[in-house]
């Protein structure tokens, strides 16, 4: 994805993220039917799921573990909480009231880092249920407006969510980006949800306005249907141009909600703020307060695994690589790091093991078909310069193809039989007496006239010297 | 009429026939019930059915429940599956619910015999039944009267022989006043002692559910039966049924009993009456006559009717024409919605509705709602100030005996008044029930309430049933 | 406490219940409404300042099932009282405009 520039004239963008997830729970929120995605529509229903007049609530004790889960993964304050009804009509919603929580979420005011230790605050991580899905039939666009009906399926309906609130904290499309992603690799590292966007499992409502700095923040606007961290970008990037077109052009930002086309690439008007609905929260009569106690709280951080930020810091200074680059990020996601540390400990080398799986690795899974053991061997190699990194590199695809093996017998078939330093030397010595010009240009400084040298070099060893090893002789002999 | 009692120990011992039992109730029905309309839903053949079953099991040797071949009426607000649960109002009428109240499973694992769906005020709303969108029903004592609300049907089928109990539920008064107005007794046990799954919600901090039976034993064993807890309710109490039978026999000696000193005024002269005379009966079995003040009292009704409408704004929204019910169609989804709820629900339910709505809308709130919510907490603290000193209180249950129909349709708030002596109870949560004890105004049934604090049934019965022999 | 409910509050509310109520019954409820609430004003003498809401009658707390799974309702069953069904799903008419 290119860089956008930053907004015209000194304006300032503001961001603050919603990020719905479902639960990797067996049943819905408040009741035994099955959380299940892609069944046949209504075969995961019940009085609850339902709304049938009689049903009532009763809370998933898993749900509340996930949810706490997150809330002490995002260093929140986990707190006694309580149910509300939100009442509002729509056909997905049975009840016609979504069960929520309104003044005390169970989770309140936590933090999550991005790289360059950025710190978004999180204002709280609540539960509520999801919604039945509704798809409109007729019209021409197939969208809600023009339809001729709707069917709904009300398998969703219930299924366990946790609201993530962010404090308008991010600055930059690209921050943004940062934290869907790292908001979903914590996700998926506690078990709390599959954290899919392309399924709807993870789905982001986005805040944007404009100001100059010094002012107070602009009116916001909500932006609906960003499902995917690129979106997410994008969607910023638009609707913040977007404001500022319009507030410079002299006009005003009406508080509204917003629908982010993917294909057209612009947000367009969806409700306004005076036609929304009032929701006459009250407290959920059908259920108790939740009022979980410290050692319950206590079990739950115990239970829970390190954490990606941590694991990359761990990785980043056990292979003496950027905590926020690409390697230590990598790796971390697919949760391979566990496997870059058996290859330390099996006598590799820590910076080529983490950055051979970074590269090589991608479709290994965390748990790799290549033994820990062979693939320090192939670091070994090319540590003590007894094959090239290109070599390296071929030996790497085999090792991976052939699911492991012995690296030096592969050395061999391959005829990378490994030359050592002092046969390289000779070679130095040879090639700086062949090409005096080129030597002489070198020591006084031009840089170009090194390749001359190392090309012969390599003429000499047929490929077999290390490029590295032979530069560094060069430079020996230079400042000797 | 036979006693519940007498019918189970008749059956499960081989004396009595289930389904004699239910052809003598079915034939009761028949003679008088187009006359009375007690039920929705007279389920004959079903109960035919279930009795034969019990008598078999017996014939096999089988252990059968408590409540062996009882027939028993349903207030037509408890979910049946497979069998029409309306709540008397055109919205739900024709609709079968796929699954049991936890009431009609308990009933059914007790062996009794379901023999009907009874009117009921729409969706519990109303004091005489006069809000039924299928017609009132009449009480069994002058059918040129009503038997009070909202569990009227329930009340009345007891009264006049068409079960031997029924079940009603009560918000506000809804099973006791009826229960005094048709001359049997009443219960509504602590919120949370019977499960409300299944029971449709009118407003979800006040239902219980509780028996109507024609005496204090009958209405002990079956609440002993339905009392207990249900982990599909999460505001059921986590303890087992209630044990009430065991405390009848007791007697009232040494008891302490309360008397409100600064009761809501506009009682009848001969409700009055009977109510000292009440005090009276307790005094000679040994018990201790003790005033009391409940100031907050007067501030019930307001309280109650904010509160309840609220609660019942919101449960009544799932009435929308979508998955259930019916629906009066239209081009788009809210004149959909629109017509269907304008066309289901009567008069008195849209009103409710309506307040419920402003009560809890934004700019209203606090002034409403909120204020009723403190206001409840006054009245429970009240109560506990005065169950410091006393076991159990007496009331009247009603401030008339029934009254006319049509005598307080025009003006809600005179209907509203109906309840205000059984409205406290529901907002501290506690136990109530009524006790025929006399007669007042044209020779009509007089109810006498007792109340007790949370969890005080064992104390409320051994008073009720004090009384009965007194009376 | 608020002043006296008016019609357009009444017309409002009733939006929001979704109950179409024709001019007839705007007026009646109107009415109706605003005797009560001036019943409803007696609590406006109380000194309620201090006072806890009370919003349960029993004081239980932590409620929870486990996360084990019961059978689905029949489908067809419960579509069979559905005032319309399609393809296994609940039929209801078209939204007008953007509401939601």
């Amino acid at each position: 994805m290119s860089e956008v520039a930053a907004l015209p004239n000194g304006w300032q963008l503001i961001v603050g993220l919603e990020v719905h997830v479902e639960l990797a729970t067996k049943t819905k929120m408040f009741s035994a039917s099955a959380n299940r995605f892609g069944d046949e529509p209504n075969t995961n229903i019940d009085p609850v799921t339902l709304g049938l007049p009689g049903a009532l609530p009763v809370l998933n004790k898993h749900a509340i573990e996930l949810a706490m889960r997150i809330g002490l993964a995002l260093n929140c304050k986990v707190q006694p909480c309580t149910f509300h009804r939100k009442n509002y009509f729509y056909p997905d919603l049975p009840k016609a009231f979504q069960i929520t929580q309104y003044d005390h979420p169970l989770n309140v005011d936590g933090f999550l880092m991005l790289p360059g230790d950025v710190r978004i605050g999180i204002e709280r991580a609540h539960l509520e249920e999801d919604t039945g899905k509704s798809t409109h039939f007729g019209g021409a666009s197939g969208r809600i407006h023009g339809s001729d009906y709707s069917l709904i399926d009300f398998n969703r309906a219930g299924v366990p969510l946790v609201e993530i609130v962010s404090r308008p904290d991010i600055r930059t499309s690209e921050q943004a980006r940062q934290y869907v992603a790292e908001l979903r690799s914590i996700l998926l590292a506690v078990g709390a949800s599959d954290a899919k966007m392309e399924e709807g499992s993870m789905r982001c409502d986005v805040n944007v306005s404009v100001h100059k700095p010094g002012t107070p923040f602009g009116t916001r606007c909500e932006i609906k249907n960003v499902n995917s961290i690129r979106s997410v970008g994008r969607a910023i990037d638009y609707e913040s141009r977007r404001q500022v077109d319009l507030i410079e052009s002299g006009g005003t930002i009406r508080q509204e909600t917003r629908h982010w086309d993917d294909s057209t690439g612009r947000t367009e008007t969806l409700r306004t703020k005076e036609d929304a609905d009032d929701y006459r929260y009250f407290l959920e009569p059908d259920l108790v307060p939740l009022v979980p106690d410290q050692s319950w709280i206590e079990a739950v951080r115990a239970a829970l695994p390190v954490l990606p930020a941590a694991r990359r810091q761990a990785l980043a200074e056990l292979c003496g690589v950027d905590k926020d680059g690409e390697s230590a990020i990598v790796v971390v996601e697919r949760g391979q790091d566990d496997y870059v540390r058996e290859v330390i400990s099996a006598g590799g080398d820590a910076r080529r093991a983490v950055i051979y799986v970074q590269q090589a690795f991608a479709e290994q899974g965390a748990s790799p078909k290549v033994s820990a053991k062979d693939l320090a061997a192939l670091t070994v190699l090319e540590r003590d310069a007894k094959v090239t990194s290109t070599q390296a590199k071929t030996l790497l695809t085999d090792l991976i193809e052939a699911g492991g093996g012995d690296v030096l017998a592969m050395a061999a078939k391959r005829g990378f039989e490994a030359l050592d330093t002092s046969a390289v030397e000779a070679m130095v010595d040879a090639a700086i007496a062949a090409e005096p010009g080129a030597w002489q240009k070198y020591c006084s400084g031009e840089e170009k006239a090194l390749g001359a040298l190392v090309g012969a070099v390599m003429k000499s060893s047929k490929g077999k010297a290390d490029g590295k090893v032979i530069t560094a002789l060069l430079q020996a002999k230079k400042t000797a | 009429m036979q006693k519940l009692v007498e019918i189970a120990s008749g059956v499960s011992g081989g004396t009595l026939k289930a389904i004699d039992v239910v052809e003598e109730y079915l034939k009761r029905i028949s003679a008088r019930e187009s006359e009375i309309h007690a039920f929705n839903l007279v389920t004959a053949e079903q109960a035919r059915h279930d009795a034969e079953k019990i008598d078999n099991d017996i014939k096999a040797g089988k252990k059968v429940g408590a409540l062996a071949g009882v027939p028993i009426a349903l207030k037509d607000n408890m979910c049946t599956r497979g069998v029409e649960t309306t709540c008397s109002s055109k919205i739900l009428q024709g609709w079968k619910p796929p699954y049991d109240a936890t009431v009609v499973t308990k009933l059914r694992n007790a062996g009794a015999v379901i023999v009907g769906k009874t009117n009921l005020d729409e969706f519990a709303m109303g004091s005489s039944t006069e809000n039924s969108a299928f017609g009132p029903t009449r009480n069994p004592y002058d059918i040129s009267r009503v038997p009070g609300g909202s569990s009227g049907g329930s009340a009345a089928a007891v009264a006049a022989g068409f079960a031997a109990a029924s079940l009603g539920s009560d918000t506000g008064g809804s099973i006791r006043q009826p229960a005094a107005l048709c001359g049997v007794v009443g219960v509504k046990p602590t919120y949370g002692t019977v499960s409300r799954y299944g029971l449709v919600a009118f407003a979800s901090s006040l239902d219980q559910i509780g028996p109507f039976t024609s005496d204090v034993r009958d209405a002990a064993t079956l609440l002993e039966t339905i009392s207990g807890h249900d982990p599909m309710d999460s505001t059921s109490i986590p303890q087992p049924a209630l044990s009430l039978v065991s405390v009848l026999d007791q007697g009232v000696k040494g008891m302490r009993v309360g008397r409100v000193t600064d009761l809501p005024e506009g009682c009848e002269p001969d409700v009055l009456e009977r109510l000292e005379a009440s005090f009276d009966a307790l005094r000679s079995a040994g018990a201790t006559i003790v005033d009391v003040k409940l100031p907050s009292l007067q501030y019930c009704l307001t309280a109650y009717y904010l509160i309840a409408p609220a609660e019942a704004s919101s449960n009544l929204a799932r009435y929308d024409g979508v998955r259930f019910g019916n629906r009066v169609d239209a081009a788009d989804l809210n004149s959909m919605y629109a017509a269907t709820r304008e066309a289901g629900f009567g008069e008195e339910v849209k009103r409710r509705i309506m307040l419920g709505t402003y009560a809890l809308s934004a700019g209203y709130f606090d002034a409403y709602y909120g204020k009723a919510l403190k206001v409840r907490r006054l009245i429970s603290d009240d109560f506990a100030r005065a169950y410091q000193n006393v076991d159990t209180i007496l009331t009247p249950t009603s401030p008339s005996v029934a009254f006319k129909f049509g005598s307080k349709t025009d003006n809600p708030l005179a209907m509203y008044l109906c309840d205000v002596f059984t409205i406290p109870t529901n907002l501290a949560g506690h136990p109530a029930m009524s006790v025929p004890f006399g007669v007042g105004a044209d020779s009509m049934p007089v109810g006498i309430q007792v109340l007790a604090p949370t969890l005080g049934e064992q104390a409320m019965f051994k008073v009720a049933a004090e009384l009965e022999r007194a009376s | 406490m608020a002043e006296k409910i008016s019609q357009e509050t009444v017309i409002k509310v009733s939006r929001l219940a979704r109950l179409s109520l024709n001019t007839d019954e705007v007026e009646k409820m109107t009415a109706q409404l605003a005797g009560m609430l001036e019943h409803f004003r007696d609590i406006d003498a109380l000194d309620l300042a201090n006072v806890e809401p009370m919003t349960q009658p029993y004081p239980l707390k932590n409620v929870v099932r486990e996360d084990v799974i019961a059978p689905s309702l029949d489908r067809d069953e419960v579509l069979s009282q559905a005032p319309t069904a399609e393809s296994g799903r609940f039929r209801v008419p078209p939204t007008i405009g953007f509401d939601v």
